[in-house]
């Protein structure tokens, strides 16, 4: 039997509108779920107080200040070794073996499951360095597992800014470095944001490295060479363990709230920018 | 010549890889005059403005033979800082490129860059840029707007500003006017008629009669050999080459 081809156009809509609504109403449901369950928990003491009886009551104040320095240390390493790295691949070097190893490599990085960078951080951080479980190790090793997002994005950015713009920097009476940071970095920014926001939102997401490289302690930290627990490893180990599945929720609430509202925050700091050129 | 010459351009090669466009070139550029170079299609002409300040070094497998002297001096010669050359040649290009940034910072970026630091100086030089290229009037009040806002021909017209705030000695124009309607081109040829007198300019023309119009002399250019040049009215009115005619009467090209 042959169908014709407006009915084969008609299944293929129907199905692909199905799936597109299965896929939302999944998502909305589990947000929604988490929300409902955990926005009740958050209130002023939630957030400022550090947890008490392993997290039975108190707050989550200091595994937010933890989250929050692990994905900063995370971020401020890899960002400029990424960029620069990327800068390195379109701007200094022609299509190369030296090129296609780096982005082959980075890659492959970009595939492994978290818990190898986990263990590689361990090993190198927490004991061969001697830095303990540390924010700072922590930190370290989600600059590892985030560069090679970053160096992708980043490059894919830079590829993409029309090559005017370098002639038009170069005839100006620009140098390379100029060249680079004033007409082609500008323009690629949104998409460098992009790549950074993703992440963000990975290392603030990750539980098994963390665990391995920043501990799970609940105190307040004093500084990067302090451990902590961040908020996802904290809802883990709640969840998990059957101390508190409220607070579990509140923190994953929290959590939830903690990326949408680094989202909102860095597009309106890229919008505003470009606002400026275009 | 009787003319002083800017620029001496002394047996030009120039190769795409094996693919050879422009072939044994000499010709001089005067100072303080208007030189049209124009051609059919693919003659080389835009090639030629690229190699008069380096831009051609950006082109991954370009080469050249000969020398192109500027005062004298030949561009090539390893001691040559390509920065500074690039600011003495300024270059606007056939397609009006706007950076994303605003209208002030687009003529700013030259100046700033070179190592002009008071605000003041560049904000000058920034308004003398515009006033010359007549795009002051369009733009003194939104000086912050984003430049891809401004229509085609105020965009070329800011990118030869941008090119003047670099107090250039030559200034090449690659068919400056290739996406203005006549209002603008006006405006862009009486502009020019009046940076002669402080510039050396070189223009690939839009159209033959527009290098009648501005331009002192002229080169005409095909297939990367130079087939005759001189003055605009003696090439123009008794072209001593067939092939110069014919494209001047419009019979080919
Ligand atoms: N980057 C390049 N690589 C290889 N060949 C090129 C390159 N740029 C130009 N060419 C070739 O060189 C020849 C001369 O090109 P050029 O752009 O200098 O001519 P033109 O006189 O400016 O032409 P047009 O009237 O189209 O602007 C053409 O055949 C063109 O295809
Ligand atoms: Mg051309």
């Amino acid at each position: 039997m042959r169908i014709n081809a407006k009915t084969s156009e008609k299944i293929a809509k129907c199905l692909i509108w199905t799936a597109a609504l299965l896929v939302i109403a999944i998502l909305f449901s589990i947000i929604a779920h988490i929300l409902i369950k955990g926005i009740p928990m958050i209130s002023w003491q939630f957030l400022t107080d550090i947890p008490r009886d392993m997290g039975r009551s108190g707050g989550i104040s200091s595994s937010i200040v933890g989250t929050l320095i692990v994905t900063a240390v995370a971020v401020i390493v890899a960002t400029p070794f990424g960029i620069g790295t990327a800068i390195y691949l379109t701007e200094y070097t022609r299509e190369s073996r030296v090129t296609r190893i780096i982005r082959f490599s980075a890659e492959s990085l970009a595939g492994i499951p978290s818990i190898v960078y986990g263990l590689f951080g361990f090993i190198f951080f927490v004991i061969y360095l001697k830095m303990g479980w540390s924010i700072l190790s922590g930190g370290l090793t989600m600059a590892i597992m985030i560069l090679p997002t970053i160096i992708r994005t980043s490059e894919e950015a830079i590829r993409t800014v029309p090559q005017l713009y370098r002639e038009v920097g170069f005839s100006l009476g620009l140098t390379k470095w100029q060249t680079i940071t004033r007409t082609v970095l500008p323009s690629a920014l949104p998409g460098i944001v992009n790549g950074v926001i993703l992440s963000i939102g990975r290392c603030v997401a990750e539980t098994a490295a963390v665990i391995l490289t920043a501990g799970s302690a609940l105190r307040m930290p004093t500084s990067i060479f302090s451990p902590t627990r961040t908020m996802a490893v904290h809802f883990y180990i709640l969840a998990r363990e059957g101390i508190s599945m409220d607070n579990a929720y509140g923190t994953a609430a929290l959590l939830i709230i903690l990326i949408l509202l680094l989202n909102v925050g860095f597009n309106m700091l890229v919008n505003r920018f470009i606002a400026k050129g275009r | 010549m009787t003319q002083t010459s800017k620029i001496d351009i002394k047996g030009l090669n120039f190769y795409y890889q094996q693919k050879q466009v422009i072939k044994e070139l000499n010709l001089e550029l005067p100072k303080n005059r208007i030189t049209a170079v124009f051609g059919p299609a693919n003659s080389g002409i835009t090639t030629l403005l690229r190699t008069l300040n380096r831009l051609s070094d950006l082109t991954v497998g370009a080469r050249h033979e000969g020398e192109i002297l500027l005062d004298g001096k030949n561009i090539f010669d390893p001691d040559v800082n390509v920065t500074e050359l690039r600011r003495r040649v300024g270059m606007v290009f056939d397609v009006p490129t706007s950076l994303p940034m605003s209208i002030f910072d687009n003529v700013a970026l030259g100046p700033r860059m070179g190592g002009m630091k008071s605000k003041s100086a560049v904000a000058e030089e920034v308004e003398k840029a515009l006033r010359m290229s007549a795009l002051w009037d369009d733009v003194k009040d939104r000086l912050d707007t984003p430049a891809a806002r401004l229509s085609g021909g105020q965009q070329q017209r800011l990118c030869i500003a941008r090119v003047l705030a670099l107090e250039p000695e030559v200034i090449l124009l690659d068919r400056p006017c290739s996406a203005l309607d006549p209002i603008s081109t006006a405006k862009i040829e009486e502009s020019l008629m009046q940076l002669k007198e402080q510039y050396t300019i070189i223009i690939a023309p839009h159209t033959v009669q527009q290098a009648g119009r501005i331009a002192d002399r002229v080169a005409f250019m095909l297939m990367g050999d130079l087939i005759e040049q001189g003055y605009t009215q003696e090439v123009f009115s008794f072209p001593k080459d067939n092939r110069t005619n014919d494209y001047l009467t419009g019979r080919f090209g």
